[in-house]
């Protein structure tokens, strides 16, 4: 024992003294306190001044986060987030992780593997284009009155469910809603047939034995392991699902009226049209604030869950 | 792009074949069906949009989204191409995007030397501001960010997206990659440091060549997602020929000289490039993640 000790002191004295090590933090440190960490402390600071942007920033106290507080479009934007959580979240997980099993167990076992690796890679494509030129693409079927949308829709005599999807109140959120969904779905499918692999088949014939249908199974077994990949998964697509920008920006900017309104380009908005930084700089930060209150949220509870499945 | 921002996971997938293939019923091939119709549903606003990219708005009128052009046309195309200046925009994203996955991984990888390898004291808040700089919205760094690179004369300038990709993407990397390295082989260190190699060149020779797959792997990713990105672009590139990509399609939107086949020609070009990287490179992709041993 004390010849072990010994010898993991000299390494750590070559090896992992912490020291030396420092220089190579330098510029990495240096980079993230000038274009993350100041001007993060700057947009907290601006949330309490009015500024306009061309003269210097006025201390105004609580002026602008009392104003949030009252206002409809702020809690109507956050109102969409909820919506762009379903698009990009609840729906394409559920969905996914449907496409993930039947992927996995049905069509890779008895079609082939060849056959479900290709099937996969296209749910994944929407995935890799760029989500401004997705939306347009969504955009461009959309349109009021040539789109393919409506022209399909006339062609098969339902010329009374024809609109202007962007231009209509009702209809212009479930647009930008087809459009993240088209983009998200792929994520999960990905991410968990590569869990599924983790599935021991030993497991599933045992319990086919002692009479677990499919679904039992599915809940008991598959859930129990690929459950760290759908945490992970529901965590970045909700941080995902509250940056949403680009489709908004390309498709409504925000309308028509404030019905599609997000934290994100309503904080843009006030940035560079209203010209209102303070405002829009107070946005931004309560937004950052809900942000790192549900990946805290999230990582309790999957420390938590992890801890009962320890004690069990 | 902002939003939909995917990290790489365990992407790898090997799916033997089984040693005797079962018997497949008819729900099997109704479940495959439904599969097989999913993926069709996936690829229905591409295959839209490559039928009518290639047609005259009088043909797409005449004949309606879903018929096959009457002949090829390159109208839309050709217009697209010329008024954006398409091969500029194109260079644009790709020195862009180079740059931040070089940089970046740079970055990472000295982060991830001193923090996974070298263990240095305060390692954990480090590693908690690099999740943080991570999880934050853009927005919360414009405004700051925008005075920031007004006054030191970069605004305006494909530098100014660069060196803030540069920082965002290694933020993950760094991550990521200390996590890596913190089980890194120690053994490989101490023959290292037995053989007389000083810490820089036991990073180049020992640690970058073990660690190639993920490196590659992040190398990748750092670039796709700076191709796609848009919030920071667009607020910090101005002028026309500094702009990428997706900023030129988007650009010219609601433009008039965008009819209906301009429009789908310019969305088919701006995503021809990143699908075909995904054709180079999904091997790459998909392999790289377990390879490197990530967790």
């Amino acid at each position: 024992m004390p010849k072990l000790r010994s010898r993991s002191r000299s390494r750590s004295s070559t090896l992992a003294s912490g020291a030396g090590y420092w220089w190579y933090l330098v510029p990495g440190f240096v980079l993230v306190m000038a274009i993350i960490v100041v001007p993060l402390g700057q947009n907290i600071y601006y949330s309490f001044t009015f500024y306009r942007g061309i003269r210097p920033p006025e201390w105004v106290g609580l002026q602008n986060w009392q104003h949030l507080m009252h206002d409809d479009k702020f809690w109507q934007s956050f109102e969409n987030s909820i919506a762009m959580i379903i698009a990009m979240v609840v729906v394409p997980t559920l969905v996914g992780l449907l496409i993930a099993s039947v992927l996995f167990d049905l069509v890779g076992k008895k079609f082939g593997g060849k056959v479900a690796s290709f099937l996969r890679a296209t749910y994944y494509i929407p995935q890799i284009i760029p989500v401004v030129v997705a939306a347009i693409v969504v955009g461009w079927i959309a349109r009021p009155q040539d789109g393919a949308l409506n022209e399909m829709l006339g062609a098969v005599g339902l010329d009374g469910a024809q609109r202007n999807w962007l231009g209509d109140p009702t209809w212009a959120l479930p647009t930008i809603m087809a459009v993240l969904i088209w983009v998200q779905l792929g994520y999960p499918v990905v991410v968990f047939m590569a869990a599924l692999q983790r599935v021991d088949p030993e497991l599933y014939e045992a319990a086919e034995l002692d009479g677990a249908n499919w679904w039992n199974r599915f809940r008991a077994i598959t859930l129990a392991v690929i459950r760290p990949e759908i945490f992970v998964v529901t965590l970045t697509c909700t941080i995902a699902a509250l940056k949403v920008f680009a489709p908004v920006y390309a498709l409504t900017r925000g309308g028509p009226g404030t019905s599609t309104i997000v934290p994100s380009y309503y904080s843009y908005s006030e940035f560079f049209q209203s010209q209102q930084v303070g405002y829009g700089a107070t946005i931004s930060t309560a937004l950052t604030v809900v942000i790192i209150l549900v990946a805290t949220v999230f990582l309790i509870a999957q420390r938590r869950v992890e801890r009962q499945e320890e004690q069990r | 792009m902002t939003a939909v921002q995917t990290r790489p996971q365990t992407t790898e997938i090997d799916i033997r074949p089984p040693a005797s293939r079962p018997r497949r019923t008819v729900f099997d091939w109704l479940l495959l069906a439904g599969a097989v119709l999913g993926a069709l549903i996936v690829l229905f606003p591409l295959i839209l949009l490559l039928l009518n990219s290639f047609k005259t708005p009088d043909d797409y009128n005449n004949g309606g989204p879903l018929q096959l052009p009457s002949h090829l046309s390159f109208h839309g195309l050709t217009t697209f191409w010329n008024r954006v200046d398409f091969p500029l925009k194109l260079w644009n994203s790709i020195f862009i995007s180079g740059m931040v996955a070089v940089l970046g991984v740079l970055v990472s990888l000295f982060n991830a030397y001193g923090l996974g390898i070298g263990r240095v004291r305060g390692r954990l808040p480090l590693l908690l501001v690099f999740l943080l700089a991570n999880m934050l919205p853009q927005e919360a760094l414009l405004y700051p960010l925008y005075n920031l690179f007004k006054s030191v004369g970069l605004y305006d300038t494909q530098w100014s997206v660069i060196i803030i990709f540069t920082v965002i993407q290694s933020a993950f990397g760094t991550y990521l990659l200390s996590s890596v390295y913190s089980s890194f082989p120690r053994e490989l260190l101490e023959a290292a440091a037995i053989d007389g190699a000083g810490r820089w060149r036991t990073l180049w020779r020992v640690v970058v060549p073990v660690s190639w797959q993920t490196l590659s792997v992040l190398l990748i990713f750092f670039f796709i997602w700076t191709w796609n990105e848009f919030l920071i672009p667009v607020t910090f590139l101005i002028s026309n020929d500094k702009q990428t990509v997706p900023l030129a399609v988007a650009s010219l939107q609601g433009d008039r000289l965008m009819d209906v086949t301009t429009t789908s020609a310019s969305a088919l070009l701006g995503l021809i490039p990143t699908l075909i990287f995904f054709l180079i490179f999904q091997r790459t992709l998909t392999r790289g993640v377990t390879a490197g041993a990530v967790k």
